[in-house]
């Protein structure tokens, strides 16, 4: 197996995109990344475009051909990757995958999701499709449904409390209006989304015991990567090489019931031990993550399951301020899907993108982990159903 | 323009007493300030200023509300239209939201309009419920009839206040109204209505000193740019 390099990078603003298509967006990010790797006269060989949607909500199927063509890349080999929210990593790793074996040298990898041209209900209702079609689904369950039973399982068991979680909220906010890439750039405060009597219009409730401000939003938005093996970008690259460490992938029950403890997301923890083991590192070595946090309970979830933390000091730890930016272990310092956005398609790929920007040291202040070696991702699909991790290293 | 008031006795639709809007202030998700307060037809020239700029964003029903607010404005201020009132929505003396209403009859209210001007902090939301509280607690009516041009409208109003549908024709259209009662009201107005009054001096004094309208561009910027939405 070769090592494989991330070589180029880029994405386009996430946010709502009414005047691009799908595959305008995949294509903007697309040359992004083309022209961050100045690749000079290497051919792509194959594109795997990330997107969970695009069949139910633009009608469209066959995203990857599309997007070849769009870019004037034929005849790379194209293959779409659908693997619900995690659908991004997914794409990454096919794509890493490809290149270590040494079947294909250069490889794109997009990902994009095009959401804000329905309503929120029926973006809620597409994300939904995910869910059991006979034990789930026809009974009305959505995602943010699924975050409020766990949150109120996880505060039975462990102690998290509403104040751990508007922590993670207002962490992830904030730095967002620093990520010129975020969709929303407003910053939120513990007096206006808690403590405020008049926060109950703030903050709605929206799935008991979630509130508005615990969840991302719904975005339009793309990004992708180029690969290929390190001793090609080590020619190539003006940029120092980003390589993919270590990956993991785990499934877990399609339905949350069936789970011995729902609040135990075993395919979290797997993903990463496997992830961790490739790399021949463990989670105290990791500098800075970028977690799922479609919803702020997953942050505080993934935080420990993947081994940050023990099981119930996650919160406590977003609350000390442990995984800010200057903390133990920054987290989002993107601003994570609850202020990037979560075009689902795109957020596995967005979070590699951000990663390798930390490991080039590329970030401003107030953004940039200083001396970042090792970054970690989890891309979070179902309810914890087929999760991914990837580990990217900064390159000696 | 010169008036011709024993014309306009005949064309100025007769009004009945209409009660003060008490002004109140609300803290928001960012902990800014907006003092919510009753203006009157002096501003209105102030006020289409800052509604200007929505008739020509094609987006969200921006435009067709942006135009009705706009008309319903001119009339109000030129006497045209019964028992109309307008609150606005400042922080730091800067409108970020208005909305409009009249009284349609002593017992009912017919509501018109809500425009937000700064997105993302539920200043819309916060509006329409002062809106309600005028009609139903400070102008003492029975009920007011709604209907939504947008779907943002149509949820945020008839979803979250559970609003009785009516086949009665809304003057906005001729949709069939949603119908909020006084008990609807009282049933949601612990979860849906806030503010503290009195506005501390100094607040008051900024917003009434002038309210301060963003140029255009700007917006245009705040409404239907990436950011904030």
């Amino acid at each position: 197996m070769r090592d494989v390099a991330i070589i180029g990078v880029g994405m386009i603003p996430f946010g709502r995109r009414d005047q691009d298509s799908l595959v305008d967006m995949l294509a903007y990010a697309s040359l992004k990344a083309l022209d961050d790797a100045q690749l000079g006269d290497k051919a792509v060989d194959a594109v795997y475009v990330a997107n969970m949607g695009g069949g139910i909500l633009q009608h469209q199927t066959a995203i990857a051909s599309a997007l070849v063509d769009r870019l004037s890349l034929l005849p790379a080999a194209a293959d779409t990757v659908e693997n619900g929210p995690a659908s991004g990593a997914s794409a990454v790793k096919n794509g890493v995958l490809a290149v270590a074996s040494g079947y294909y040298d250069v490889v794109l990898v997009a990902g994009g999701e095009k959401m804000r041209e329905v309503s929120g209900w029926r973006a809620t209702d597409f994300v939904a499709t995910l869910t059991h079609p006979e034990v789930e689904y026809p009974y009305g369950i959505t995602l943010p449904g699924m975050a409020g039973m766990f949150t109120r399982l996880y505060m039975e068991k462990y102690g998290l409390t509403r104040e751990m979680l508007t922590a993670v909220a207002i962490k992830n906010q904030t730095v967002g209006t620093l990520n010129p890439y975020a969709h929303v750039t407003m910053a939120i405060t513990k007096e206006g989304i808690l403590e405020s009597p008049h926060s109950v219009v703030n903050n709605p409730i929206i799935a008991d015991p979630l509130h508005l401000y615990d969840a991302c939003p719904i975005s339009d938005g793309a990004a992708a990567v180029l690969l290929c093996p390190l001793e090609m970008a080590k020619k190539l690259t003006k940029h120092t090489p980003v390589v993919i460490a270590g990956f993991g992938q785990a499934t877990d029950t399609h339905t949350l019931q069936e789970r011995e403890d729902p609040t135990d997301l075993k395919a979290v923890t797997l993903a990463a031990q496997q992830a961790f083991t490739m790399a021949g590192i463990g989670p105290e070595d990791i500098d800075v993550a970028e977690l799922h946090d479609a919803f702020t309970i997953l942050e505080v979830a993934e935080s420990e399951h993947v081994g940050f933390f023990k099981k119930g000091e996650g919160g406590k730890a977003a609350l000390a301020g442990r995984t800010k930016l200057g903390g133990e272990i920054p987290i989002n310092v993107s601003g994570g899907l609850k202020a990037r956005g979560h075009p689902v398609g795109a957020t596995g790929v967005a979070q590699v993108v951000d990663i390798t920007w930390q490991l080039r040291h590329e970030l401003p202040e107030g953004r940039q982990v200083l001396g970042a070696t090792y970054g970690l991702t989890v891309n979070f699909g179902g309810f914890g159903n087929n999760v991914l991790s990837l580990i990217l290293k900064r390159s000696a | 323009m010169a008036v011709d008031m024993e014309l306009e006795a005949v064309l100025r639709p007769p009004e009945c007493p209409q009660a003060h809007y008490p002004a109140k202030v609300i803290t928001l998700a960012n902990s800014k300030r907006m003092v919510v307060r009753e203006v009157t037809r002096d501003d209105v020239p102030t006020l289409l200023k800052a509604v200007h700029p929505t008739l020509f964003i094609d987006k969200d029903y921006y435009n067709v509300v942006g135009a009705r607010i706009y008309s319903e404005l001119l009339a109000w201020q030129y006497y045209r239209v019964q028992n109309e009132f307008c609150l606005v929505g400042q922080i730091d003396g800067i409108m970020v939201g208005m909305v409009n209403s009249r009284m349609y009859t002593a017992e009912t209210g017919m509501s018109l309009h809500t425009l937000a001007i700064d997105r993302g902090l539920r200043v819309g939301a916060h509006l329409f419920a002062a809106k309600m509280e005028h009609h139903i607690e400070y102008l003492g009516q029975d009920e007011v009839l709604i209907v939504a041009e947008s779907p943002i409208g149509f949820r945020r109003w008839m979803i979250e206040y559970g609003l009785e549908p009516t086949t009665i024709p809304h003057e906005l259209g001729g949709a069939p109204s949603y119908r909020l009662t006084r008990e609807l009201y009282f049933a949601s107005k612990a979860r849906l209505v806030v503010g503290d009054r009195p506005v501390p001096e100094e607040l008051m004094a900024l917003a009434e000193k002038e309210i301060v309208v963003a140029d255009e561009a700007m917006i245009r910027e705040k409404i239907v740019g990436l950011r904030g939405r």
